[in-house]
Parts: structure tokens; C-alpha cells; sequence
């Protein structure tokens, strides 16, 4: 019996609406009437892409537990759920301030800052509230998630006030200004939380906000008006449609920002996005991304002929794809950002565009993990960031080699049906 | 003990291309659908990345794609005075399975039947007399109007994105199209695949002759695409692997690549894989169906209550499951009577090799739908008058990558094996082309589908069991065409060809085409079909059967368009006249 144990349920959910052919159809009760805050609450959720972190899959919205691989240990979610025992149920509205603006918990505990406070502490105490108010109108869940993977001392929580001496500082008077743009970046969207550097304690560099940084194996671009590596070559439109539907003609979303797309962007406002483009849009280049050293033509040629063989088919000889379909290699930030551990990691594991209701097509890369070893990864690698136009420094064979093992890299390739 | 499910609003039986159809038609009216596929889960970029898809060993010599016979087979027999054997491999046509169905390693050949081909008995009869249809010969009109169906083969084509050239708009012969099609409202989404050498050359020859030569529409994508639903396709790159593989690159229509993205988005559509429906279920009165019972991977039995079941599965499963659930009377060669299992028919192919001592073709370049036509011998284009048989088929040349296991083509007089056969391989592999030719097959009385007595399945049910031959029409036919093919490739100027003649009785072996047709027909006529033109049972109102079993008989086309037509004429039906009145028929018998 050659009957593959794979999954036997793929289940869109099953419907409750009654609609039998023909037969009378009952009115529907009519839904509970929400109110103007919890609307606006449910409208801020989705900018501070709450669910991001605190859904896990299979599990009920806001109940937690997803577990968060951070430099430092894996850290679980909370449960966020007005559920009395294992949620939020007992907070009152100030204990949700205090969570969002000091990153204080209610029974006054510190609150590890992978619950992003430290830019959460730009929402007012008006947006605070009908956040707070919009909790309370979801399901309650009975969860506990599980304990956080720190190595002492980390797990002494008491110490986060040491961190928050160094990396903290409370906005003692938010406001909502000077634009919305700014103040979804800086404040509940937490853009900075992936794209701006960190330091060895992973707070944010100073007077480096938005220029790429690195987070749990994945290399998130920068947001400045950098014309390699950032956002310089991106109109405004091009940045909303991005966040919208998930891609444009110069990129697709994929990793950890599709996640960012499908639970937040892409459910925005199209006033909140376009006020995130065009605050994204002021942002200079500060520290332009200068062309890198010409990598080694040996390379060059091996990476070539992977490129060829390999990568043509979707991403054209030339480089330029199919906009808004295969994402276009020239210019493309992922592509010549200075760490080159994004597009490593596309090459070792696939990946696959966000679906949306505008762009529904989720669009897969493959993995080449059990194809390419790691010197022909680095050398294709190279390739991409050094043709065209493009300009990135080479990219190694330990590099490849590192990433590989920290992902996991193993071969993606469906295993053949016992006939 | 069967579990009772909650009841849904429609349930499917098999998730290929009609049961993808049918549930995006039916979601979008507001039902909740069950989608119920007896094989995997399948996407195609991520199952079958482009990293490992052209895999010949793997997909094609080992069947990877195609049916597990060792679940379930059938029994093959060419007349019923032979006992038929049970196939543990197959090779004339290659069965589907899994999301998708066939149409995962289909060519993407998307053709219209012609306007006679769907009255193929009132047409013949009124054109060439009593005698061009024999008693044996079981052909009847379709019931529908090649101008009732132009609306669905229309919505069909702009879904897969098809490539191609208009032959006909709304009546006027356009210059490099196919004359001979019946009148489209308007142009393909697409414009043509870019033609390769050798279909250049036969098209250049048949046009010598006077033939009609036009490149054939394709569902495989000439330029980047977004269907009316919002699903995107990418430029194909003729990389060789469609026919009998799946597309990583969403360059070939698929039901993954054009309808899935959206479908399985919705929250009131459902799929169950790896569940086999084993029974539809009757009311007692045997006049409404209640839904089915099917088993899960595990052996666990459901009982699946639904207002309205449609039987989309492959045609042969179809007509089998019919029979297992006692549904429609079973058809019977010795009396002519009944109708499930009846008109089985088929397709007949022959080919002819074109051997070039000086034109390197590249045949490894290729596409499943990529070549030039030419339809002037297809149906009813050309007067038939003292030839002997009636019907047709296209002839072509159709570059779908000559891969380097499956392709070995040699002339005459080469050994079968041997170093005078290696040498010949290495000589005329890049310099061969090869002409096909796709004909129709009639339905005839002693071909049919019933269950078999002896041989059963891995649940202990009986087999399908086949009873089918080509009759003298066919052969008639075949030898017609294959002339006219090797006449064009004689003026394609090659160094010789060979021309490879249909000879004998049907035989399971080698690949011809996976284009089984009939065995629950439509019809105006509850005594000689088990649907009427919208697919749905004349006995259970509430039971549609979609797929090539509704065809009467077979064209010289390729099926799918025509699949996809009827599946979108009878959700069109459903939609704005079943539903508003619950479980009537929507033609009175």
C-alpha cells in the first residue's frame, strides 16, 4: 500500500451559514453593534500587527504562544485574551498602558522587549484604550503558553530594568504627530523592530533607525532612500502598493515581511499606508551604500552558469523577471544589502510570496539546500549581487555554510511515491 | 458504523479541473461546498518545484503522476466475447490522480468542437444520408449548440490564459487563425507561443498543398497573464516537461495555477484529501440523492449528508461509481438498453517522422500545446462523400520536447536495438520532426463500460471493466488522415519519412491519448442518456455528473475545452435556475 501520510485535511474551514438551495432562508441575528473605540481598537491592532506575535498556528487568535527566536532565547508570546486565568482578563485599562508605554506588566513585572515597548511607547493613551477595549471584545482562551528558553541571567527579569536604562526611553508625552506616517513607523507599527541595526543587546543603534537590520536568520532591509539598499528607487505608489498587496514591480514580500503583510499592511487603511510611504520617502540615505570591491570573475563566471541553469526560468537571463509576478533582481535591496544573509536564505530554503485578496497567487520559490552545496550557493549568490548594475560585497562559502546550519537547510524536495 | 457529518450545501465528488470549476462557481452563489478528492494534496511550484520537475524517470517511466493501480484498476477487453484482464500498468492513456486530477501533467491543449461535432448524428444524417450512420453506430446529438457553449469555452479559455490566434470573430475568417472553428465573440487573452523550426517547415509545406495551417491555442502561457479571478501565470520558458508532467513554473493552466489561489481562500469551501467516496446515496424512493459515504485515509468510514452531489471525478471513475451506487440502469450491448456504461469511445492517433540531413530542429525545445495545425480534414470540414466513414481529426506537428528517454525516433530499416540503432539516434535526434494525427472515434454498440465479475479492487469492490475496439470507421478514417499527413511531410523536403499507420485492434500498451469519453452521456432522451444537456441525472435531479462522460461520442479534438464548457453551462444552470427551485429538473423528460 503506496498511500502517503500527508495531509488528509485541507480544510478552508467549514461555513456555518445554513444556506440550503431553495429552502427559506432565517434573517441572520443581527451581529452585535461595536463600538466606535473597539473599532478603532481592532483598526489599531491590525497597524501593531498584534497578531503576528500573538497567534500561533492552530491556536485561538490573540492566545499566544508563539515562540520568538530572538539573539538571546526563545521567548513565548502572551496570551492576550481577556481570559481571567491564563490572559489579560483581570488588567484594567492603566495596566495595559503601562504594559504598552513602560513595558511593565500588571503585577509589575518587567516585560521582555521582544514585546516591542520601547516603540509601542508612542501610542497615546487615546489609542491605548480602544486597543485595550478591543481586547476585551475577543474570544476568550484558556492557554497558557509555554515557558520562555532564557539562559540565566537573562531570565531574571528584574535585569530588563538595566536594559531599559541603556535602550529605553519613555515618550513622556505622545503624541500624534508631527505626521501619521511617522507616527505608525516610530509608534505601533514597529518597523524599526526589524529593519533598524542592533546593538550586542539588542537594542536599537542610535541615529541608525530604518538602515536594515538582522533578526532571527533573516536580513530585513533598509528603509532609507538608499538607491541600492534601501528604498531610494521606490516611488511613494510603488511603497503602498508593496504593503497593500504584497509586492510591486520592484519587489515581493516574502519571510517574515509577508507575515507583516498578510496580518497588517494589507488590512490597513490605504490613508495609513499612504502616510507610511511617504514618511518612508523623507528618510535620506545617511550612510549611502557604497559599490563594493569587484568579486572575483572566477566566481563571477561559476555563479553565472548557476544562474542560468538554475535561477532563468523565473528570474530571466537578464535579470528582470516578470514585475509583479517573479520579483526583478536588479536594484533590488534584498539582493545588495550588505549582509547577504536574506538572499542566502531564499537560495538554501524557497520561499514564497504572501498571497492577498489583491495578489492571491502565493507565489514559491524553491529550495536549492539539496541542490547546491555552499560554494556554489556563495557563488551564485555573488552573481545576483554583482550583476546588472548591482554592487555587493562577494558572498563566502562559510557564509552559506553558517546560515545552513542555522536554518536547517535540509533538502526541500518531495520524496518520491513508493509505486 | 458510518460517522454522519454535518450536511453541506454541495458536495464533489473528485477535485480536477470540473470539480475546481464547479466549486469556484458554486462558492461565488453562496453555497458551502465539500470538495471530497480521493488522491494528495498537490501545488504545483511547491510539489513539483522546477529544481527537480523534468524528471523523466521519475514522473513519466515510473507513473508518479498517474493513477496507483494497486489501490484500483480496470479490466480490459477489446470485444465481449474475450475475458477481460485487470492492468497493472497502463500505456495507452495515463489516469490522474490528486488535486488536479490530469489536468496537472495535461498538454494544455485547449480546443472548441466544431458546431457539427455536437450533432454528430442529425448532422451526418442530413448530409450524407441513412447509410453514413450504420445501426452499430450509437452517435447522437450533445443536446447543446456549439452557440449555447461559446459563452463557457470563451470564460474557459480567458481562466487558462490561452495562447492562440482567432480563426473565426463572430463570422469573419481571420488571416492566421483556424478557418474552420466555429465563430468566437472575441480574440484569445494571448497571442500565439513563439513558433519553433520544424512547425514552421509543416506549416510552410501544408500551406504548399493548400491546407489551412494556424498554431495551435495553448494553455501554456506566451507572456505573463492575470485571469478574471486575479490569479497571475508566468511566461512559459519550453522547457520540454508538460506533456505527462506538472508545471513548477505557472507557465500551464492548471486548476493549482488558475482557480485554486482564490477558492482556497474561502471560507466556505472545504477540501478533504486522500478520502475516497466508495457510495452516493439515494432516498428510499431512489429519486434524491442524500449525500455520500466516503473513507478516509485511515479506513474510517463518513457518511457526508448533502443537498446537491456532483460526480466530477475522471470519466472512467464516474461511470464506475454510478454502477457501485446502483444509480441509472446499467447499459446492455446484447439489447442496446440502458444507459450507464453506454457509448464508451475514444480517440484514434497515427504519426509519420520526417528524417532532415541538413536542419538542426532543437527538439528538445518545446511545449505541451506548442505546433502548427491544420483542421481541414478535422469533423466535418472536408465532403465525406464515398470515402467510408464519417469524422475526422486534426493533423499537426506539436513540439512538446522530445525527451531524451521517451524520444528515439529512427527510419525504416534501422535494427531495433544495436550499434546501427545508437547511430542512428545520435544522427537524427536534433534533425527529426514528427506529424500527428488526433482522430475522432464514434460510438458504437459493442463498446461499453460495466463492472467487472471477476476482478475486484483493494476495498473489494469490482473493477471498471472496459469492452472497446476501433471499428472500420476508424481504421477508415486513421489511414485518411495519416495520407494526408505524410503528404505534407513529404513536402516539408526531409531526406525520407516514415509513416506510422493505426493498424489492428486497440491495444493497451503504447501511450495514444488519455481522452476516454462517454459511459453516462447527455441527451435529449432519458431512454438513450443519463443527463440531459445540462449534466444533470434524468433519474436524480439532484445529481450532476460533469467530464468527458457527458460526451455521446468522441471529436477529433482534444476534450478539455469542451469538459470546461459543459462543467460552466451546467454551474450557469445551477446557479440561475436549480437553486431557485430546489431538486427539479431543469428539462422535462
Amino acid at each position: 500500500m503506496a498511500r502517503r501520510l500527508l495531509l488528509s485535511l485541507i480544510s478552508a474551514a467549514v461555513a456555518s451559514i445554513p444556506l440550503a438551495p431553495g429552502a427559506q432562508q432565517a434573517p441572520a441575528a443581527d451581529p452585535p453593534v461595536e463600538t466606535q473605540q473597539v473599532a478603532y481598537g481592532r483598526a489599531l491592532a491590525v497597524i501593531g500587527d498584534c497578531e503576528g506575535c500573538h497567534n500561533r498556528p492552530g491556536g485561538q487568535a490573540y492566545a499566544g504562544g508563539l515562540p520568538l527566536n530572538t539573539p538571546f532565547g526563545v521567548i513565548y508570546s502572551a496570551n492576550i485574551t481577556p481570559d481571567r486565568e491564563t490572559g489579560i482578563g483581570t488588567w484594567t485599562s492603566d495596566d495595559f498602558w503601562n504594559a504598552l508605554h513602560k513595558g511593565v506588566r500588571a503585577n509589575g513585572a518587567k516585560l521582555y522587549p521582544a514585546f516591542p515597548y520601547p516603540y509601542f511607547t508612542h501610542a497615546t493613551r487615546e489609542e491605548s484604550d480602544a486597543l485595550y477595549a478591543y481586547f476585551r471584545t475577543v474570544a476568550p482562551a484558556s492557554y497558557r503558553p509555554p515557558a520562555n528558553k532564557l539562559p540565566f541571567p537573562l531570565n531574571i527579569r528584574f535585569l530588563v530594568t538595566f536594559w531599559n536604562m541603556l535602550n529605553f526611553k519613555e515618550d513622556t508625552a505622545p503624541t500624534t504627530g508631527p505626521t501619521r506616517g511617522e507616527h505608525i513607523v516610530r509608534g505601533l507599527g514597529h518597523c524599526g523592530a526589524c529593519h533598524t541595526p542592533k546593538t550586542l543587546l539588542g537594542g536599537d543603534k542610535r541615529g541608525h533607525e530604518l538602515e536594515g537590520g538582522k533578526l532571527d536568520n533573516w536580513f530585513a532591509p533598509a528603509l532609507t532612500g538608499d538607491v541600492r539598499a534601501g528604498l531610494g528607487a521606490w516611488s511613494a505608489a510603488d511603497i503602498a502598493e508593496y504593503l497593500k498587496t504584497g509586492r510591486n514591480a520592484r519587489a515581493n514580500a516574502s519571510g517574515s515581511m509577508g507575515d507583516v503583510v498578510s496580518h497588517s499592511t494589507s488590512h490597513m487603511a490605504d490613508a495609513d499606508v499612504a502616510a507610511i510611504a511617504a514618511y518612508l520617502k523623507s528618510q535620506t540615505a545617511r550612510l549611502p551604500t557604497p559599490p563594493a570591491a569587484a568579486p572575483d570573475p572566477k566566481v563571477m563566471a561559476a555563479g553565472q552558469a548557476i544562474y542560468v541553469d538554475q535561477c532563468a526560468a523565473c528570474h530571466a537571463v537578464d535579470g528582470k523577471a516578470e514585475p509583479t509576478f517573479f520579483p526583478p533582481l536588479p536594484g533590488a535591496a534584498v539582493t545588495q544589502s550588505r549582509d547577504p544573509t536574506t538572499v542566502i536564505r531564499f537560495i538554501l530554503s524557497g520561499t514564497q510570496t504572501v498571497a492577498t485578496d489583491a495578489r492571491p497567487t502565493p507565489l514559491s520559490m524553491p529550495s536549492f539546500a539539496w541542490k547546491l552545496n555552499d560554494a556554489q550557493v556563495a557563488a551564485v549568490a555573488t552573481y545576483v549581487r554583482n550583476s546588472w548594475g548591482n554592487s555587493a560585497p562577494a558572498v563566502s562559502a562559510g557564509d552559506v555554510a553558517g546560515l545552513r546550519r542555522k536554518v536547517a537547510a535540509k533538502p526541500v524536495r518531495k520524496p518520491s511515491a513508493s509505486i | 458504523m458510518a460517522t454522519t457529518l454535518p450536511a453541506v450545501d454541495a458536495v464533489l465528488i473528485g477535485f480536477g479541473w470540473t470539480g475546481a470549476i464547479m466549486a469556484q462557481e458554486l462558492t461565488e452563489a453562496g453555497l458551502n461546498v465539500l470538495a471530497i478528492e480521493r488522491g494528495d494534496w498537490r501545488d504545483t511550484p511547491t510539489d513539483f518545484s522546477p529544481a527537480y520537475a523534468q524528471d523523466e524517470l521519475r514522473y513519466y517511466w515510473r507513473h508518479e503522476l498517474f493513477q496507483r493501480l494497486n489501490h484500483d484498476t480496470l479490466t480490459i477487453r477489446n470485444r465481449t466475447s474475450e475475458t477481460a484482464l485487470p492492468m497493472r500498468r497502463l500505456g495507452s492513456f495515463l489516469l490522474g490522480s490528486g488535486v488536479g486530477g490530469a489536468g496537472v501533467h495535461w498538454n494544455g491543449q485547449v480546443w472548441r468542437f466544431l458546431p457539427s461535432d455536437l450533432k454528430a448524428r442529425s448532422h451526418n444524417l442530413e448530409r450524407y444520408g441513412r447509410k453514413a450512420v450504420p445501426d452499430e453506430m450509437t452517435i447522437q446529438d450533445y443536446g447543446v449548440s456549439y452557440d449555447d457553449l461559446e459563452p463557457y469555452y470563451d470564460k474557459f479559455e480567458y481562466l487558462c490564459g490561452v495562447s492562440g490566434k482567432a480563426g473565426n470573430l463572430k463570422g469573419a475568417i481571420q488571416p492566421g487563425g483556424d478557418p474552420f472553428e466555429g465563430p468566437r465573440q472575441r480574440e484569445y487573452p494571448n497571442p500565439p507561443l513563439e513558433m519553433p523550426y520544424a512547425p514552421t517547415l509543416f506549416g510552410q509545406a501544408a500551406a504548399g498543398l493548400g491546407r489551412h495551417p494556424f498554431p495551435h491555442p495553448a494553455a501554456n502561457m506566451s507572456r505573463p497573464y492575470t485571469n478574471p479571478l486575479g490569479v497571475q501565470l508566468g511566461a512559459c520558458t519550453y522547457c520540454g516537461f508538460c506533456e505527462k508532467y506538472a508545471c513548477g513554473n505557472y507557465s500551464k493552466a492548471s486548476a493549482q495555477t488558475t482557480i485554486l489561489p482564490v477558492l482556497m481562500r474561502k471560507k466556505t469551501f472545504t477540501l478533504r484529501t486522500n478520502s475516497e467516496v466508495v457510495k452516493i446515496n439515494l432516498s428510499p424512493d431512489g429519486k434524491t440523492a442524500t449525500g455520500v459515504t466516503y473513507l478516509d485515509e485511515k479506513g474510517q468510514e463518513f457518511e457526508q449528508p448533502a443537498e446537491l452531489v456532483v460526480l466530477s471525478a475522471y470519466i472512467l471513475h464516474n461511470v464506475r461509481l454510478l454502477l457501485l451506487s446502483g444509480i441509472g440502469k446499467p447499459y446492455d450491448p446484447a439489447t442496446g438498453e440502458g444507459v450507464v456504461g453506454r457509448n464508451y469511445a475514444y480517440q484514434i492517433t497515427s504519426s509519420v517522422n520526417v528524417f532532415f540531413n541538413d536542419k538542426i530542429l532543437n527538439p528538445f525545445v518545446g511545449a505541451g500545446a506548442l505546433g502548427t495545425i491544420v483542421n481541414d480534414f478535422n469533423g466535418d470540414n472536408f465532403d465525406h462523400s464515398g470515402l467510408g466513414f464519417i469524422g475526422g481529426g486534426y493533423v499537426g506537428m506539436l513540439q512538446t520536447g522530445a525527451r531524451p528517454i521517451e524520444t528515439h525516433n529512427t527510419p525504416d530499416g534501422v535494427p531495433k536495438w544495436g550499434a546501427a540503432w545508437k547511430a542512428a539516434v545520435a544522427r537524427d535526434y536534433l534533425k527529426t520532426a514528427t506529424i500527428s494525427t488526433h482522430g475522432a472515434v464514434m460510438s458504437h454498440r459493442g463498446n461499453y463500460l460495466d463492472l467487472d465479475p471477476t476482478y475486484k479492487d483493494v476495498l473489494g469492490r469490482p473493477l471498471l471493466r472496459m469492452t472497446f475496439d476501433f471499428t472500420d470507421n476508424e481504421h477508415r478514417m486513421s489511414d485518411y488522415l495519416t495520407d494526408r499527413a505524410a503528404e505534407i511531410g513529404r513536402a516539408m523536403g526531409g531526406r525520407e519519412i516514415k509513416v506510422n499507420y493505426r493498424k489492428g485492434s486497440w491495444d493497451v500498451v503504447p501511450y495514444q491519448t488519455t481522452h476516454n469519453t462517454g459511459g453516462a452521456i447527455m441527451g435529449d432522451d432519458p431512454k438513450t442518456s443519463f443527463t440531459n444537456r445540462y449534466l444533470q441525472s434524468w433519474d436524480v435531479p439532484n445529481l450532476f455528473v460533469l467530464g468527458a462522460t457527458a460526451f455521446p461520442q468522441n471529436a477529433g479534438y482534444n476534450p478539455t475545452g469542451t469538459v470546461a464548457a459543459l462543467a460552466y453551462h451546467a454551474a450557469d444552470a445551477i446557479r440561475t435556475r436549480y437553486l431557485k427551485a430546489s431538486r427539479q429538473p431543469l428539462v422535462q423528460a
